[in-house]
């Protein structure tokens, strides 16, 4: 039996632009498990966060249903079996 | 004479080819995604459109068969500062390219290019696109920090205008921060808007070269000491390199506006898009016009057959006028989605579409 890992989900908004699977990561915040991903997918780097890497203006993360408070510094905790969910946000639309 | 043209839009990127005499859509390429700036490579045939995706950043793709199949290429990007800038000056925020304004060709060797970004800094790609570098001495003047937003929050870099004489020798616009011109491809920068001048600035700054608000840059390219600008609030032209610019007072029926290019073989003729400064920007009394000059500025004849000349709110934005190598073929694009064509060097314009996306940029194929 597999231990419950972090689960990122990515906008089908994105599809249009490059592919981003949804993927298991191990991570125990929340830029540890986009790294993740990004490490297997460096473009998509780029369509969710800034030259900074901080999230994106006009795009928003839920860990659990709850939007991340640190939007710069990505230091929410992931717990083991979360679900995290990266959005477009409307205010972008 | 140019057969082809690029319409960069909100809405994606057209492609228009004149058959028998009439001018249709050819292609359409990244239908729904903002376009913010197009450039048709001369050196080696390659297309690049600068995206400016809502939510996903600026983005830049390239293409190597005519538009046909594109591929997305690095786009420019700041450095990542570390924590110690935040520290300096919590407040203000590390930058973070949110559009890519202006590109263009550097030089001979294919796949030298320059970018153009809101915020305002000035890129080089030596690989045709896929990576870009900062350049540096422009981004680290003092001056910057007195650069202000004209139009978006942030000031931009709009305008690239490269001496074909000598491809080291290039001027930038900014919005809002005057031209700054190189001689040396970037490693030593001066600001060269002397003689222009800001209304809405305070008396003590109304004549500092580095709060001017240029719109819009055109170099002479066969006497490339000569530069138009169309500013903010007026005309001016320079015919010593940006040393000295003078007011071109003749312009009518306004002096605001975006746009201006220049002949490619006679620096003294010229093309503006006036309208209503300021908050208005729209035609003067409705009525879409197009400003021309033949004598380096001191007279105007202002075109409008062809143009609507009842309820027209059409604005052409700065990069939506260009003229061909041969000087007779125009092409303008406004916000409303019109999109016309001149055959005579803009005396008379036809409209080729009046249902486009509002138009960013339009440029001839080589």
């Amino acid at each position: 039996m597999t231990a419950a890992v972090p689960h990122v989900t990515f906008t089908a908004a994105l599809e249009r632009h490059l592919s981003a699977p949804a993927a298991k990561v191990s991570g125990s915040t929340v830029r540890e498990a986009l790294e993740e991903v990004f490490r297997g997918n460096p473009r998509l780097r780029g369509y969710v966060l800034d030259d900074q890497g901080r999230l994106r203006k006009h795009v928003v993360v839920f860990v659990n249903g709850e939007p991340v408070a640190d939007r710069d510094g990505l230091a929410d905790r992931v717990g083991a079996a979360a679900r995290v969910f990266v959005m477009q946000a409307l205010s972008g639309g | 004479m140019s057969e082809a043209v690029h319409v960069a839009t909100r809405k994606g990127l057209f492609l228009l080819a004149r058959r028998g005499g009439r001018w249709a859509v050819e292609r359409v390429s990244f239908l729904g995604d903002g376009v913010s700036m197009t450039l048709d490579d001369p050196r080696d045939g390659r297309l690049y459109a600068a995206l400016a995706l809502g939510h996903f950043g600026a983005k830049l793709h390239r293409s190597d068969d005519r538009g046909r199949t594109w591929k997305e290429v690095g786009a420019p990007g700041f450095p990542v500062e570390g924590p110690a800038s935040a520290e300096a000056d919590p407040a203000k925020k590390a930058p973070s390219v949110k559009q890519v304004w202006a590109l263009a060709a550097s030089g001979e060797r294919p796949g030298v290019l320059w970018a153009g970004t809101i915020p305002a800094a000035l890129f080089r790609s030596a690989d045709g696109g896929e990576s870009w570098h900062l350049v540096r001495p422009l981004w680290d003047r003092p001056e910057r920090k007195d650069w202000m937003g004209g139009g978006y929050d942030e000031p931009g870099l709009h305008s690239i205008c490269v001496d074909p004489r000598d491809p080291r020798t290039v001027f930038c616009g900014i919005s809002t921060g005057g031209v700054w011109a190189t001689r040396d491809a970037g490693e030593t920068w001066a600001c060269r808007a002397t003689g222009m001048y800001a209304e809405y600035m305070p008396p003590e700054r109304r004549d500092d070269p580095n709060v001017q608000d240029v719109h819009h840059l055109a170099l002479s390219p066969t006497s490339p000491e000569v530069i138009w600008a169309q500013h903010h609030n007026g005309v001016f032209r320079t015919t010593d390199g940006g040393r000295r610019w003078t007011e071109v007072t003749a312009i009518r029926p306004s002096k605001f506006g975006f746009a201006v290019c220049v002949h490619p073989r006679d620096a003294d003729t010229a093309w503006f898009v006036p309208a209503v400064k300021d908050e208005r920007r729209v035609p003067v009394d409705g009525k879409l016009a197009v400003a021309r000059t033949h004598d380096g500025g001191r007279s105007f004849e202002v075109h409008r057959e062809g143009l609507p000349q009842e309820h027209a709110y059409d604005l052409v934005y700065r990069h939506g006028l260009a003229v061909d190598g041969t000087g007779e073929r125009l092409v303008m694009g406004s916000t409303t989605g019109n999109l016309w064509t001149s055959e005579d060097g803009g005396r008379r314009w036809h409209l080729v579409s009046a249902h486009l996306p509002p138009i960013y940029q339009v440029a001839f194929a080589p």
